[in-house]
């Protein structure tokens, strides 16, 4: 197995383009949460000319609508959810300087053009596993949009927080190699 | 039961998690099993949802015809559950009032019901929370007749092919064959209920699930989609009469996190 790298945000060019697919990352530091009713309002403001609510440079997007935390814990389960149904806004925020994203599940390949124009990469993180994943995270506090509950955006502060790059900036589909070897032939 | 069916991932799929551990050749595959049974361990011991997609709350009610319900609606009554279940739970709200209006109803309801009248005098309650991921990517087809099993394999395999890394596989793959177009979807939907593994009944069926479980994992979409040979831990096939001129055939997706709990009064 491929040994692991660590890497601490602010999440600049220079790291993401060092990454390959298939490395397994552990990410330290401040990442956003976001899901389709979130990207939606950004990009109408940046259709508007307006300023974002989050400073988007050298960041990372996490998308994921957490459970309620429970008394005493920072969040609740906090699993990936399917990043297709963020594609049609991806590439406008990775405009505005969107360094990665962490989802599962397959990108367009208009996503998979703009991560190699923009240096950005694509991490998965294991869907499902949202009560192991929760313990990687240190805190938690909304910062936009509380009136969209699950879906508003949020500040992550994670340490060790494990993901797998699926697209890097090169244009490499961990998806698609990994039919290629396991498929049948 | 909102609550258990979501702290609590049943054995058949943590058996299945372990079997799959056994053969799965991919190391990152490995790795990921391994992770989803350390999950199943925290949620379990904490108290906490395995997965942030709580669900659809999905229940399949068995009533004996004997049985008279006093005091107010069954309907009402379940609603009411769900209400209190997801709130003291702290299980997430995953519901909008309205498909395209898309505001959420802030407690999970209303629930999907399905109510059967049976011989006796018990009434059965099963819930199976059903996350939109797995959701998302199942899909029914009308078949000729004339296209027959082969038909009926080719949708199978082009359906989890098409849904690839994105309904969090290892899946399980409910396959609903014959009757209507409703009645289809609904047969797969059953299947799903069936413990992980658990071949039919019907011999014809349960070959059929073997067949194509094998036909899934030649796919080579592996634990989350990164390559591997554990695609599916199970195909569970139900089949119904059909229209002389109809084979309809129906693929309802799930997740690892296969979610139920019975009840019976």
């Amino acid at each position: 197995m491929t040994p692991v790298i660590t890497i601490k945000t602010p999440f600049t060019t220079e790291a993401a383009e060092k990454l390959r697919i298939g490395q397994r990352v552990l990410l330290n530091g401040k990442i956003y949460t976001g899901r389709d009713a979130a990207h939606k309002k950004l990009v109408e403001l940046l259709e508007n000319g307006e300023e974002l609510p989050i400073e988007l440079k050298d960041q990372i997007i996490y998308y994921v609508g957490p459970s309620p935390a429970k008394p005493d814990n920072v969040i609740g389960s906090a699993g990936p959810t399917t990043s297709g149904r963020m594609d049609i806004y991806a590439p406008k925020l990775m405009a505005q300087g969107l360094k990665g994203m962490i989802g599962k599940g397959k990108r367009t390949p208009e996503v998979i053009k703009a991560m190699k124009q923009t240096k950005a990469v694509y991490f998965a993180a294991v869907g499902g596993a949202a009560a192991l994943i929760s313990k990687r995270i240190k805190s938690c506090k909304i910062v936009a949009y509380p009136e969209l509950g699950p879906e508003a955006i949020r500040e992550l502060e994670v340490e060790d927080f494990p993901v797998i790059v699926v697209n890097d900036s090169l244009g490499g589909d961990l998806y698609e190699e990994g039919l290629k070897i396991y498929g049948a032939k | 039961m909102c609550q258990e069916a979501n702290y609590i991932l049943g054995q058949d799929v943590i058996d299945a998690f372990k079997n799959a551990y056994e053969t799965e050749q991919s190391v990152t595959g490995k790795d990921i099993l391994q992770q989803l049974i350390e999950n199943a361990q925290i949620a379990k011991n904490e108290s906490v949802p395995m997965c942030q997609d709580t669900g659809f709350s999905v229940f399949f009610i068995e009533m004996g015809q004997d049985v008279h319900i006093e005091g107010g609606s069954l309907e009402d009554a379940i609603n009411d559950g769900v209400r209190k279940g997801y709130q003291e739970g702290y299980l997430r709200k995953s519901i909008v009032g309205h498909p395209l209006e898309r505001q959420n109803t802030g407690d999970n309801t209303p629930a999907v019901i399905h109510i059967r009248v049976v011989p006796g005098d018990k009434l059965k309650i099963t819930i199976a929370p059903k996350g939109g991921g797995s959701e998302n990517m199942s899909a029914i087809k009308m078949l000729k007749p004339a296209q027959g099993v082969e038909g009926v394999k080719d949708f199978v395999v082009e359906t989890v092919k098409e849904a690839g890394p994105n309904p969090c596989p290892p899946i399980i793959v409910g396959v609903g064959i014959g009757g209507t177009f409703e009645k289809a979807a609904l047969l797969a939907k059953e299947a799903l209920l069936r413990p992980v593994g658990e071949p039919s009944s019907d011999s014809y069926a349960a070959d059929l699930e073997q067949e194509l479980l094998e036909l899934v994992n030649k796919l080579g979409i592996g634990p989350q989609g990164l390559g591997g040979k554990t695609t599916a831990l199970a195909v569970h096939v139900n089949t119904h009469p059909a229209h002389i001129a109809s084979l309809p055939v129906a693929v309802n997706i799930n997740c690892h996190a296969s979610r139920h709990k019975e009840i019976e009064f």
